[in-house]
Order: structure tokens, then sequence, then C-alpha cells
């Protein structure tokens, strides 16, 4: 052996050794410190298991999850117009997408999936927070717009997950014109009468909740997230005084009357599907038995 | 007193000049000034050209923001008659930001609704500079219904740096009051028209603004995000703001392109504070002209018109 193996050897193992635990596998809670087990995060839909903190969710597993089986089909959507103000800030915009694309696997941040929910048929959309922050741009509006005339061609309530930070700003004012074109198609829901349930998770703020995250025709939310018109910095930085602590978090939304519950990520499915049903006067599928019961007839 | 944005800086200098002549005349220090006034006031119109030939973006977003420009008080006491002005939600409180009410306008009953910026500190605090609260959206939306009921159109006159970011704002539905607005703009059976005055400051604006023709004055801008709070979030650098004026595409003639907007009133030269008059017949022309367009139209049919323009905005540019 020489002095190369002797010193340099050891530190080229370490450098290896890292690589072969990636960071990712143990997830700190970000309330209470505690290292959870990725595989445990994941098998209980990334909530943590003993503080019951909600984490982000993957879109996909959103979809994944709701679903019977997990069986979904996507929906297309139409292309939209790529980068229109040519939109350049410290960084090219077509360069952020292009990381977006890449780090997500998705087109934008809208997933869409049509399948059943205990055998019935609804759209779901997914928001993907990972895609420049849930913002709504073009591509993100045209997909919710879709899946809502989806819905309504197939007589399909429509369920939303929202997460975003609002617009997208690299879109400039035709981020904003999806607001009107999104209520524009809630109108569609609302003339065929179908659900719209709105499911706010952390966070949904600005532009997305001052349109279509708003007016849905039920509103849960995940527990502690932050829901809001303007962000908590933005405020700060008006008022110049320190926020409410749980200020715009789900419980004070419930508690100011603009969600109808706080439903943990464990009962979101079972709920849903409820409201759906019920809602849509349709019955239960459950096969469950029952004792024959005499009913008495009223005497005529 | 005139007041002069930075850029106008070589105007301000001559018409001071010329001011100064006008008052030794008058004092008879001086003999026979009419000739060099004259030569000024040329001078000066030229200047004014030059300038207002070639505004940037930024220059246009404090054009739009001045406080000699023409508010909603002046539109609707030059083109309403009969004019009522309506106050509160019937939920909570009135909100001063903005204002509304019915009226006639060229003979013809009309709701009119907007934002009111005020154009003296006490009013500029009552109305708090444009900035409405869920109130405000409330309002409008109770306005909205009404003018339905009564089948009568809705003018929208938009100039607000956006809605209020405040505690008590989120605490009562900011974000739901702006939606349901939205929402009311995009169910009424009525025609409605929409002029952006001012600034048009994204959600507090869209709230409002969600018509069959959406009208622009030539200096007004219509954007996502101020052009400060676009500076502040993308380049981290509020001193930003110029480029972020720039980039965002805010300008008038930028949105007709987009096929955004349906229409631009021309201004005078020097922006619409130099003669609030002229620009306040023109737009009532061009609101007149854009309801004569959509007169004869059944309910379903003006509903179903609003929804198309705004279902295909931005699938073809």
């Amino acid at each position: 052996m020489n002095w190369l193996t002797n010193v340099v050897r050891p530190k080229i193992k370490s450098l290896l050794a890292k690589r072969e635990t990636p960071d990712n596998l143990w997830i700190k809670c970000p309330e209470t410190g505690e290292m959870v087990f990725h595989r445990d995060l994941e098998a209980n839909q990334f909530v943590i298991p003993s503080s019951g903190y909600h984490m982000r969710m993957p879109a996909r597993r959103r979809l994944e999850v709701l679903f019977d089986g997990a069986r979904y089909e996507t929906i297309a959507v139409p292309p939209s117009p790529v980068d229109p103000l040519k939109f350049r800030d410290e960084r090219r915009y077509t360069d952020r997408l292009k990381d977006a694309k890449a780090k997500t696997g998705n087109e934008d941040a809208v997933l869409l999936g049509i399948g059943q929910l205990d055998d019935m048929t609804v759209v779901a959309a997914v928001q993907d927070f990972d895609f420049m922050g849930g913002s709504l741009g073009m591509a993100a509006g045209e997909a919710i717009v879709t899946g809502m005339l989806a819905a309504v061609e197939r007589r399909a309530p429509f369920i939303l997950f929202a997460a975003s930070g609002g617009a997208r700003m690299q879109e400039g004012i035709l981020s904003l014109m999806q607001m009107p074109r999104t209520t524009a198609a809630i109108q569609a829901l609302r003339e065929a009468r179908l659900p719209y349930l709105v499911v706010l998770t952390n966070p949904t703020t600005g532009g997305v909740t001052a349109s279509y995250a708003m007016l849905g025709d039920v509103h849960l939310a995940e527990p502690g997230a932050l829901i809001g018109f303007a962000g908590p910095r933005v405020i700060e930085q008006t008022i110049r005084e320190k926020l409410p602590d749980g200020f715009q978090r789900s419980e004070y939304l419930l508690e100011h009357g603009m969600v109808d519950m706080v439903v943990q990520r464990q009962d979101l499915r079972a709920t849903l599907s409820r409201l759906c049903h019920v809602l849509t006067k349709t019955p239960k599928v459950e096969v469950v038995e029952l004792e024959p019961v005499e009913v008495e007839q009223p005497a005529a | 007193m005139r007041s002069y944005l930075e850029f106008e800086k070589p105007v301000a200098d001559l018409e001071g000049q010329i001011q100064e002549l006008r008052v030794l005349a008058e004092r008879g220090e001086a003999v026979d000034v009419t000739e060099e006034i004259g030569r000024l006031e040329t001078k000066a119109s030229q200047a004014l050209q030059e300038i207002y030939q070639k505004l940037t973006p930024w220059q246009k977003t404090q054009i739009a923001r001045h406080p000699d420009r023409p508010h909603f008080v002046d539109y609707v006491a030059r083109l309403i008659e009969d004019f009522t002005p309506l106050s509160g939600d019937r939920k909570f409180a009135e909100d001063a930001a903005i204002l509304g009410g019915f009226g006639r306008f060229r003979g013809q009953s009309v709701a009119v609704i907007g934002h009111e910026k005020g154009s003296d500190t006490a009013s500029r605090i009552r109305h708090n500079f444009g900035m409405a609260r869920p109130e405000g959206y409330r309002k409008a939306v109770r306005l909205m219904e009404l003018a339905d009921r009564f089948d009568v159109p809705v003018i929208s006159l938009v100039d607000t740096a956006g809605a209020y970011p405040g505690i008590g704002a989120e605490e009562r539905g900011q974000a739901e009051a702006i939606a349901r607005s939205t929402e009311a703009c995009l169910n009424i059976g009525v025609p409605n028209v929409a002029l952006i005055i001012g600034e048009g400051g994204s959600g507090g604006a869209i709230a409002i603004a969600t018509a069959n023709r959406v009208l622009m004055l030539e200096h007004a801008i219509y954007s996502v995000i101020s052009p400060e709070g676009a500076a502040s979030i993308l380049w981290r650098d509020p001193a930003r703001a110029q480029d972020a004026a720039t980039n965002m595409k805010i300008t008038a003639q930028d949105l007709i392109r987009f096929k955004v907007i349906d229409g631009v009133i021309p201004e005078p030269l020097g922006g619409a504070h130099r003669a609030p008059e002229a620009v306040i017949d023109a737009a009532g022309a061009a609101i007149a002209e854009a309801f004569a367009g959509m007169a004869g139209l059944s309910r379903e049919e003006v509903r179903r018109q609003r929804r198309e323009k705004f279902l295909a905005i931005g699938r073809v540019l």
C-alpha cells in the first residue's frame, strides 16, 4: 500500500457512502422535529403519524388515493401559448418552465384525472405546488376549464385539490385572465347542477383563492393549511405589525365561516365520496348485510 | 398648482417660466411679454409632445397614478344624470373604496360602480386610496344584482392599486368577496362595460372588470401585480419596478394586442389630467358605442357572449 490508498481512499469512501443514503430517506416533522422514515410517511398519506402534521403530498398520489383502485385516466388539455410575454426576470421564464417540468415530470401545475370514486364517475384536478408554486398561468387555467367542462359533459362531480401561491406573474395579464375564465367554467358546472367540491391544501393564496378555490359548493380544508388572499408577508409589510398565531390557517377560516369543515387527510376520500353521492342523490354503494326488519305499514 | 411627474421636468421648467412672466406682466414690471410667452408655450408643447410620444411603461404607470387624474366621482358628475349613490353591503359595513349607484346615462337608466381613490388627504383616507375591503366587493355584487333585476346595464370604472391586504379584510373573506364579485359580473343578464380609467390592479380590478366590453384609457395600466410587487418578488429588489413594468406588458397598447381589452380611448396630450372634460366625454362616447353594439341582445345572449369572450382570451394570440 502506498500513501494514496491510505490517505485518500477513506475520503472517497465517505463521499460514496453519502450518495448511498439520500437525505430524503428520513423526513423531519416541521412541527416537532421528529424524524420519520419515508416509507412510513408515504404509507400514512404524507401525514406525520405521531404529530398529525400534514406534509405536502405529491400531486399524482392525490389522484391515486382518490380513485377506486388508484385507477384513473388523464384528460387531454388543449395546448396554451408558451411564454406570450417573452418574460425574463433574473432568469428566462422558459428556463424556469423547463426546470419545473424536469423536476415534476408534469407539463404544468394542474393534473387532471377522471375515474371512479366508490363507483361514481368524478373528475378531479390537482394543483402541484412543486410546479412553480402551483401558480396559475394559461396552461393551468386551461386545465381547470377543461376539467370542469369535461365534468359537465360526463355529468360528473368536479373535485379540486387547491395548492397555489397565486397567479403566475411571468404571464402577466394573461395569468390574471384565468380568474374570470375559470369562473366562467364554474358557471357551466352550476347550470348542470353538478357538485363542485374544493379541498384547500397548504398553501392556497392569491388569485387562486380569489377565484375558483373560493367558489366551491362545499369547501374542505386540510388541517393547518395556509389559506388567504394576501400572503402573510405582504400583510405584515402593509400594517407593520406581527400577525396573530393561527392567522389564515384552516381552523381560522372555519371559525370565520369560509370553509365548511377541516378534514384529516385520511378522512378526505370518504368525505368527498359521501358528499358526491348525497348531493347527486345516488344511493350508497357499499353492500351491507342487514337483518330483515318488519316495517309496520300505516293503516289505510 | 399643477403637479408634474419627474420625467415632465423640461415641461415643468418652461411652464414655470411662462407663469413667472405672466405674473410680472400683471404687476406691470415687464413690457410686452406676449411674444416671449408665445415662444415658450410653443416650446413647452413641443417638449410635452416629445415626452408623450415615447412613454415607457413605467412612465405610464406614473401617469395612471397621477394625483390630478380624473377619478370615479369626476366621471359620474359629468356623465351621469340623476345619480343616486347607494351604500353598504347589507352584511357588515360600508366601504367607500368602491362607490356605486343608479342614474341616467344619455337618458338611459344605468348602474355605475367603481373604485374611488380620493383627491386630497381626507378623502384619500375615507376611500382607503381606492383599495377595497370585502365589503366593497359585496356592495358591488349587491348593486349588480339589483341592476340585473331591474334590467339596467352596468358601467364599471376601474381604478385601484389592488384589494386591501389587512387582517380585517382576510378575516372577513377578501378572497371570497372578490371571487363572488367576478362571478356576479359573469352572471348578470344585463350588458356591462368596464373602463379602466387609471390603475387596473390585479384581483381587486378583475372583480368588477369582467365585462362584455373592457375599455382602457390610453395611459391606464392593467396588471396581475403592481410593478413594485413583481420587482420585489421576481427580482427581490423593489427598485427594479421599471423592469417589471416593461416586462409584464401592462399598457393599453400591449393589452389590445393580446386581445384582453376591446378598445383604447385616446388621452389628450400630457395625459387625462391636462384636459379631464375631454377625456370624460371621449369615455362617454366609447361607453355609449359599446352599449349600442349590444342593443337588442337577450339576457341569455348577453351572458353567453360574455362567458365565451373570456373563455376565448389567450387561446389564440
